[in-house]
C-alpha cells in the first residue's frame, strides 16, 4: 500500500492535509531535497512537488525519472504558476518525436 | 563505408549471413513496437497536457480559496483546524505493460467513504472560506492522481521510444549496412581465391602435359 506526498512551501501546501494527503512543509532546497529521497525510500506512490522547489533540486527528481514509482509531480504553489509543468510535458514530446510537434503552438 | 577487417572465410561468411537475418529481423520488430509506442504515447500525451492544464488552474484557485480563508482566520486556529486529519488516503499501485513498458496504474482508497470527512474541525470556529477552500482541493484530487499516472506513464513511454528509435536507427544506417558491405567483402575475396585457383590450376595441368608429352606450345 502506498501513500501520497506533498513537498513545498507551508503555505502552497497546507490544504492537502485535509484532503488525507500527507504534507511535508520545507523551507529550503536542501531540506526539500533529503524529504524527497526520504519519501522515495519510504512507499510513497506519488510525490507531488511545487514548482518553484523542483527547479532547485531537478537533478534530485531526475534520479527517479526513469523508474515506475515513484512518480514526482510538479504542481503549482501559492506563488502562481511557473510553467515548469507544462514545459515538462512538453519535453518528453521532445525526447520521444524528437522535436516537439504536438504542443509547439502553445 | 570503411570495411572493419574481418577474416575472408567462409566461416566468417556464413557468420555474417546469420547476423544479417537477426538484424534485419530485429529491425522490423523494433521499427514496428517504435511505432506503436509512439501511436499510444501520442494518444496518451494529449490527455496529460490536458489534465495538466485543467489541474493547474484548479489548484490555482483552490490556493486562492485558502488565501482568502486564512485571511479571516487567525493562523493559529487555522493550524490547529487541520492539525489532525481525519482523512487519509492510500494508493494503490499496479503496473501494466505495454509493449514492455511497466507504466503504473493507481488506485486510492479514502480512508472513510463519508466524504464530508475532509472537514476536519468543527465549524464553530473556522470561517466557511475553509469549508469552500477544502472541499476546492478535494475536489481535485481524483484529477491530481489520474495526472500523476498518466504523466508518468508519458515519461516512461517517452523513454522507451528514444531507446527503440537510437536501436531502429543504428540497425539501420549502421548495423545492416555495415554487415552487407562486410559480406560483399568477403564474397569477392572468396571468388577471387576461386578464381586465382582455377588459373594455377590450369598452368600447373599445362605445364605437367607439356613434360608428360614433350610439347612445346611455343
Amino acid at each position: 500500500m502506498h501513500k501520497i506526498a506533498v513537498i513545498g512551501d507551508y503555505d502552497s501546501i497546507y490544504g492537502f492535509a485535509a484532503v488525507g494527503v500527507s504534507i511535508s512543509p520545507v523551507k529550503s532546497a536542501k531540506e526539500a531535497r533529503t524529504l524527497l529521497h526520504r519519501l522515495a525510500a519510504n512507499q510513497f506512490g506519488i510525490i507531488y512537488i511545487t514548482e518553484e522547489y523542483a527547479d532547485q533540486i531537478k537533478e534530485d527528481i531526475q534520479k527517479y525519472y526513469h523508474k515506475a514509482l515513484p512518480a514526482i509531480i510538479l504542481i503549482p504553489g501559492v506563488s502562481g504558476n511557473t510553467g515548469a509543468g507544462v514545459e515538462n510535458v512538453k519535453k518528453t514530446v521532445e525526447q520521444a518525436i524528437g522535436s516537439d510537434i504536438v504542443f509547439s503552438n502553445k | 563505408m570503411a570495411v572493419k577487417q574481418v577474416i575472408p572465410t567462409r566461416m566468417e561468411l556464413t557468420r555474417l549471413k546469420r547476423k544479417r537475418i537477426t538484424a534485419i529481423r530485429g529491425h522490423k520488430l523494433l521499427r514496428d513496437k517504435r511505432d506503436e509506442l509512439l501511436r499510444r504515447y501520442l494518444e496518451m500525451v494529449r490527455d496529460n497536457m490536458a489534465l495538466r492544464e485543467k489541474v493547474e488552474s484548479a489548484i490555482h484557485s483552490a490556493n486562492r480559496n485558502f488565501v482568502i480563508a486564512k485571511a479571516s482566520m487567525s493562523e493559529a486556529s487555522l493550524n490547529t483546524a487541520l492539525m489532525a486529519p481525519k482523512q487519509e488516503v492510500n494508493l494503490e499501485t499496479a503496473e501494466r505493460n505495454v509493449m514492455s513498458v511497466d507504466i503504473p496504474v493507481f488506485k486510492y482508497k479514502t480512508r472513510s467513504s463519508d466524504e464530508n470527512d475532509i472537514y476536519s474541525y468543527g465549524f464553530a470556529f473556522t470561517s466557511g472560506d475553509l469549508d469552500g477552500a477544502v472541499r476546492s482541493l478535494a475536489d481535485v484530487l481524483p484529477d491530481m492522481i489520474r495526472l500523476a499516472e498518466i504523466e508518468k506513464s508519458c515519461q516512461l513511454l517517452a523513454i522507451e521510444i528514444e531507446k527503440s528509435r537510437r536501436r531502429v536507427n543504428a540497425l539501420e544506417h549502421f548495423i545492416i549496412p555495415e554487415t552487407e558491405e562486410m559480406i560483399k567483402y568477403i564474397t569477392m575475396k572468396l571468388d577471387e581465391n576461386a578464381r586465382s585457383n582455377l588459373t594455377r590450376l590450369m598452368k600447373v595441368k599445362e605445364v605437367m602435359l607439356a613434360d608428360a608429352h614433350g610439347y612445346d606450345k611455343k
